[in-house]
């Protein structure tokens, strides 16, 4: 191999992960990360939660400068890369200079869909970011009312960390229900009952009309005539992939970075992962999925690594996705609106799963919801029958009798 | 010297599983593997702070319930992302039908 080594754009959990990755495989070259951030690579599910409410927040590093010194990976902090020369195999990088790479990997993450809207100013927000966590965090206290624009999973979290600090609280979702994008209605019931209950006021069905910001106050004028007044308005209503880089680059673009099963581009020497690319999700036939979950972007920076060695290893992880909200856990394997069918399994203390089934009889996911890790250990069990293209009885699913670690050996 | 505790009875866990155990202030995971053998380790996952008990036992490794991080709890090795310090362990002895346990 000739001597430029590996270029990764993007330090977080997935360019972070593949930095490590590639010295865990025994790559002796050169490897350099590259982030936009002034931060070590670090984990962002804490930010919109206990970075949210603990006392001191703080960075959760997948990697400390002494990890990273030993490990000879170069980090290049607050920088961004700004083009991709292919042909000369060099990335240039927003202080003027540039690397030179044999592989590169872009793990360039995903940012928040900006709210089309006139009348956005310094008091609506968006969480992407260590220092827009912090920033959010300023007006998380008793006596301030937040508005959180959308229910998905960022926003619900973002409402449980205010109320547990205090702060009065209104949800506000254009759909009929939260969380319309891959959680089903039973659950996504569970978890609004849940905001009421803890004195969040969700308003759901409920459009935007207008949007006032003076810089202290945001007047959010609803489509039914309704005024919500709040000292900030977090914006959460998805992401979308930070794909400009290798667009420029012409690369191939499809709802993210086009990769192929073993996260490669068309261009043999750059690789995609995590939040930016869409691949071929093998259990499901192929169809092309792009993820925004914390675990796929762990694992995917991990394969990533270990092809841009040359393994040629497919991607065959089963999608898993967690979210914390007050007591409550909630995690799903697999994509759910591949099923037909459901069965319920009830556990202890009002725990359930959800057992998404095809036409055909197979396992396709499992959602669950429950207190503390009620649902970690089955649906754990689930993810792992879900990859082997299981197709367990209903009856034995739905019946809490049954262990699913049995159903694993049939 | 440290004293042997008594964490449970031999029966309470099933084979290739795990059982929560909290004695003096601090919390423990026991485990009866598949060969019916039993180990115990510090009870919370190094990288969160979640209860190992809640997680999956498969042969020799124990995943956390929360991330997935995976011990081997034989030997409290780390075995890959996002746990990277190993997991203390603790010498275990089945007496008379009790599983016993020396805290350090």
């Amino acid at each position: 191999m000739a001597m430029a080594g590996m270029v990764i754009i993007g330090a977080g959990e997935c360019g972070g992960r593949a930095a490590l990755a590639l010295r865990d495989l025994g790559f002796e070259g050169s490897v350099t990360l590259v982030g936009d951030e002034p931060h070590l690579p670090y984990e962002r599910p804490p930010l919109s939660k206990e970075a949210m409410t603990g006392d001191a927040p703080a960075i959760k590093a997948i990697a400390g400068d002494e990890l990273l010194a030993e490990r000879s990976i170069r980090h290049n902090r607050s920088v961004r890369a700004t083009a991709i020369d292919r042909p000369a195999h060099q990335v240039q990088l927003s202080d003027g200079s540039s690397l030179g790479y044999d592989k590169l990997l872009l793990a360039t993450g995903s940012m928040p869909r900006k709210l089309p809207m006139p009348g956005l100013g310094s008091r609506c927000v968006y969480l992407r970011t260590f220092n827009d966590a912090l920033a959010i965090r300023a007006h998380l206290s008793a006596g301030n009312h937040v508005a959180v624009i959308g229910g998905g999973f960022i926003g619900l979290e973002l409402a449980a960390a205010a109320r547990k600090l205090g702060a009065t609280v209104t949800v506000i979702e254009a759909q009929s229900r939260i969380l319309m994008r891959g959680v089903p209605a039973e659950i996504a019931e569970v978890i609004h009952r849940a905001h009421e209950a803890e004195g969040v006021t969700m308003l759901t069905g409920q459009g935007i009309a207008a949007i006032a910001d003076n810089g202290l106050k945001v007047t959010l004028t609803l489509a039914g005539g309704r005024e919500v007044i709040a000292d900030l308005a977090v914006i959460g209503i998805g992401a979308v992939p930070v794909t400009a880089l290798a667009a420029e680059a012409g690369l191939a673009i499809d709802n993210g970075v086009a990769v192929d099963d073993r996260l490669q581009t068309e261009d043999p020497d750059i690789f995609a992962a995590g939040d930016c690319c869409s691949f071929p999700l093998a259990i499901y036939g192929g169809r092309r999925v792009r993820l925004e979950a914390w675990r796929n972007a762990q694992e995917q920076g991990a394969l990533a690594a270990k092809n841009m060695l040359g393994a040629g290893e497919a991607h065959a992880a089963v999608p898993w996705f967690w979210s914390d909200q007050y007591g409550l856990t909630l995690q799903i394997a697999g994509l759910s609106d591949e099923g037909s069918a459901t069965v319920r399994r009830d556990l202890d203390d009002g725990a359930f799963i959800l057992f998404h089934m095809s036409g055909d009889g197979r396992l396709v996911a499992a959602s669950g919801i429950g207190p503390g890790n009620a649902v970690a250990r089955d649906i754990r069990l689930a993810e792992m029958l879900i990859a082997k293209r299981a197709s367990p009885a209903p009856e034995a699913l739905g019946s809490q009798a049954v262990k699913l670690k049995s159903l694993l050996a049939a | 010297m440290s004293d042997w505790v008594e964490a449970c009875a031999a029966g309470d866990i099933d084979e290739e599983d795990v059982m929560r155990f909290d004695h003096a202030g601090r919390t423990f995971a026991i485990y009866r593997s598949p060969d019916d053998e039993y180990f115990a380790t510090d009870g919370l996952c190094t990288h969160e702070k979640v209860h190992l008990a809640d997680g999956l036992v498969m042969d020799d490794i124990i995943e956390c319930p929360k991330h997935n991080g995976r011990f081997n709890y034989k030997t409290g090795a780390a075995r890959g992302a996002p746990v990277c310090v190993n997991l203390k362990t603790y010498p275990v002895k089945v007496d008379a039908g009790k599983v016993l346990i020396q805290i350090g």
